[in-house]
């Protein structure tokens, strides 16, 4: 299968830069591949699970949540407030983070801004367990 | 000559305690600046793709129907400003307010938001409407209070109350180099102008066939993006992400530019109090010699009126 040049970066780095053959991530509006040869092309991303074939044939798995996904002019990039691969996932940390975010939004009387930084702790969380099982 | 004496004994050591303060300081700044650069570093790469991303988005766009995305008739304009905590940095604060006063010209009608505590105090000192002072300190802001300064950005951007966001920071060129910026961040048209500006130039030497077009023509019809589910929706969402991100790689390199700048300030300080330090010692061993002198032609003069 052809491949594509691929850069997917977050705040802490660029995590990867090469060809892939296919990229697949959780949009705003649903599950989306890259294949080579896609049209100029930009959108959101979501929370989700993405992984990534690269132009070996290898796939790794990754915990993908929010930013922006482009095309242009054949190069793909995907900027992700945080993209953690499977493997660098640390699971305990993650089912901490989930059970402290379930214990909050167990609480009464949470303002607006606390139940909604809670619900998404949790979904952060509940993504990368996902992921990592 | 024993009081001249004591008073350069004096000032040596007062310089020297100084010159412990600034050397000090200048070993702080480094062992943190080799920390801020590894950050700046890291995130630069992610930086420049997000810029380059939203540059090829602004230049390509031919819809208009986000707010983040048409030009703005509201000329105010809010200046994100980076700068630093502490002074004692060379003209690392002073630099950059002077970069963004000619940036504004002579229109003061705009609003700010600073980070850093000098950029606090100075707006504050010119009377100059502060969106929020919660993001005082530039050396403990996060990602995650990027992204929350980035949407408080958004929410006013879309009531109106500015029409132009710019973000003003110190870029890092080099250890010795750091030079202050301005760049417009929304709405997207402003990207544009700067990025035709930008490849106009370098463009002349290539194909050129881009060069003549301005804001208004877009460049060709192959550069049309799809933007899914529809371009308002992927603007609402990117923008805010963007603006985070964006924020985030000017706090990385203005914290790295700023500790350069207080170690190079420190070094030529250090130096400048060995100098000082030298000079003196000449003048307090010549007022010694000076003194001994006159107090053996003393004894002398005394022993011959006896003898």
């Amino acid at each position: 299968m052809s491949s594509f040049p691929l850069k997917i970066g977050t705040p802490d780095g660029l995590l990867f830069e090469g060809d892939a053959e296919r990229v697949v991530c959780r949009t705003i509006t649903g599950d989306l591949a890259i294949l080579a040869g896609h049209c100029n092309y930009c959108t959101a991303i979501g929370m989700g699970e993405a992984h990534v074939v690269f132009g070996d044939g290898t796939t790794r798995y990754a915990a993908c949540i929010g930013g922006m996904l482009s095309v242009m002019n054949g190069t793909c990039r995907v900027l992700a407030t945080t993209w953690e691969w499977k493997e660098d996932i640390d699971k305990n940390r993650a089912e901490d983070a989930k059970r402290r975010a379930e214990e909050r939004l167990a609480r009464q009387g949470l303002t607006d801004q606390e139940y909604a930084n809670a619900t998404a702790k949790l979904q952060r969380a509940l993504v990368r367990l996902s992921v990592k099982q | 000559m024993a009081a001249n004496m004591k008073a350069v004994k004096l000032r040596i050591k007062s310089v020297q305690s100084t010159m412990q303060i600034t050397k000090a300081m200048e070993l702080v700044a480094s062992s943190k600046l080799r920390r801020a650069k590894e950050r700046s570093d890291q995130c630069r790469p992610y930086f420049r793709e997000l810029h380059q991303t939203l540059v090829d988005i602004a230049e390509g766009n031919t819809d208009f129907s986000s707010a983040y995305a048409k030009p703005s008739s509201n000329e105010r304009c809010c200046y994100v400003v980076i700068a630093g905590d502490r002074g004692l940095a060379g003209g690392y604060n002073s630099n950059l307010f002077k970069k963004l006063e000619a940036a504004a010209g002579d229109n003061r009608d705009y609003v700010v938001l600073p980070i850093g505590k000098k950029a606090v105090e100075y707006f504050q000192r010119k009377k100059i409407e502060i969106l929020t002072e919660e993001f005082a300190t530039v050396a403990n802001i996060s990602v995650a209070d990027c992204f929350e300064i980035a949407r408080l950005l958004c929410r006013e951007y879309r009531e109106g109350r500015f029409g132009h966001i710019e973000l003003c920071y110190t870029e890092f060129v080099s250890m010795l180099s750091q030079r202050p910026e301005v760049y417009p961040m929304l709405p997207l048209t402003d990207l544009e102008s700067v990025s035709s500006d930008a490849s106009g130039a370098d463009v002349s030497d290539g194909a050129g066939q881009d060069a003549g077009s301005g804001n208004g023509q877009k460049k060709s019809v192959h550069d049309l993006i799809l933007y899914e589910p529809d371009s308002s929706e992927v603007f609402d969402a990117i923008v805010p992400e963007y603006l985070g991100g964006f924020i985030y790689g000017g706090i990385c390199d203005a914290v790295a530019s700023e500790l350069a700048a207080r170690r190079n300030a420190m070094e030529a300080a250090t130096s400048n109090a060995e100098e000082m330090i030298e000079k003196l010692n000449l003048s307090y061993n010549r007022a010694r010699q000076s003194s001994i002198t006159t107090e053996i032609t003393e004894i002398v003069a005394g022993a011959e009126g006896v003898g």
